[in-house]
């Protein structure tokens, strides 16, 4: 299985998830027009990667902003995620200190996702 | 062949007033033309440079960023490819980016069927009637339960954007002929 990859532009986030370390990572902007069109590549990446999960999963999110369908594919994403029962997924949420929308989004995917999310503040 | 009426008309286009009333209305940016993807794009290029520019506060900025996505993607999924009778595609929609004192205030216009009007103004009145508390529960309903749309739409737009802004959404219909109306909506959202 390969890994998955995209490079960031100025509307999609930097795609980069290891398949053999379980290291993955999203960071930028998610303001696509058609966000599932967008993200359903990864769906079908993480449909696979369920059924093989590294040991560990860990999952960094340092999103800039994002619009509402992209916090819709996240739950997609973390639907997915949830299927590992091994208990070695770990989400970062990472948000810049003074970003109170950042940390409340945070805290919204924390409220309904039954993954550990770990809160991360960046200082600035 | 100009029509007398045409011809006063270009008479009154005068630029200098037009200018004096834009900034004393404290316009940063307007916009009246099509809603294509290409041109949706460009217009939020220039208003998150002006942004940029002009704010200081990274939370502002992205602030009222994030809201001026979601009301023109809001526009561009559900009103661009309504036909209005007599009208050009350079007619589909306005909007307005302003600053007055220490609030910014996004104008956006747009047409919607007369049919359609019912639905969405019950969507408004219903975030509007929220408090912060209720609008972030209804949000984490929504964000769990709810289904996307083939066009991407999840329902979580307008609570979103109410819920973002802090202040009630303002808008108001203005019939046009038998079959649309002009929608306007207008989001505030404080600098403070």
């Amino acid at each position: 299985m390969e890994n998955f990859y995209l490079e960031e532009t100025s509307k999609t986030p930097k795609l980069s998830f290891d398949q053999r370390t379980g290291k993955f990572l999203m960071s930028g902007r998610s303001i696509p027009e058609n966000s599932i069109e967008f993200y359903r590549p990864l769906f079908e990446w993480l449909d696979d990667y369920v059924k093989i999960p590294s040991d560990k999963t860990i999952f960094d999110i340092k999103l800039e902003y994002f619009n509402t369908s992209s916090s819709k594919c996240l739950v997609e994403i973390f639907r997915r995620l949830e299927r590992i029962t091994s208990n070695g997924v770990v989400i970062n949420w990472f948000y810049e200190e003074d970003d109170e929308d950042m940390q409340e989004s945070g805290e919204d995917f924390k409220e309904i996702i039954d993954i550990p999310i770990i809160m991360n503040v960046i200082e600035n | 062949m100009v029509t007398s009426e045409q011809h006063q008309l270009l008479n009154q286009l005068d630029i200098q007033s037009y200018y004096q009333k834009m900034q004393s209305s404290n316009i940063l940016m307007s916009y009246k033309g099509a809603a294509s993807n290409d041109l949706l794009t460009s217009i939020l290029a220039i208003a998150q440079s002006k942004l940029a520019e002009l704010e200081n506060k990274s939370v502002v900025k992205k602030r009222v960023f994030t809201i001026l996505v979601e009301i023109i993607q809001n526009i561009y999924h559900h009103f661009a490819e309504v036909e209005v009778d007599n009208l050009h595609e350079d007619d589909s929609i306005a909007f307005l980016l302003s600053k007055i004192d220490d609030t910014y205030v996004i104008i956006t216009g747009n047409y919607v069927a007369l049919s359609d009007i019912a639905a969405l103004k019950s969507r408004i009145d219903e975030v509007n009637a929220m408090n912060a508390e209720q609008l972030k529960e209804k949000y984490r309903e929504t964000l769990n339960t709810g289904s996307v749309s083939p066009k991407g739409g999840a329902g979580l737009g307008i609570i979103d954007i109410a819920r973002r802004s802090g202040s009630k959404l303002e808008y108001t219909f203005k019939e046009y002929s038998t079959k649309y109306s002009f929608f306007s909506l207008t989001v505030k959202i404080s600098a403070l």
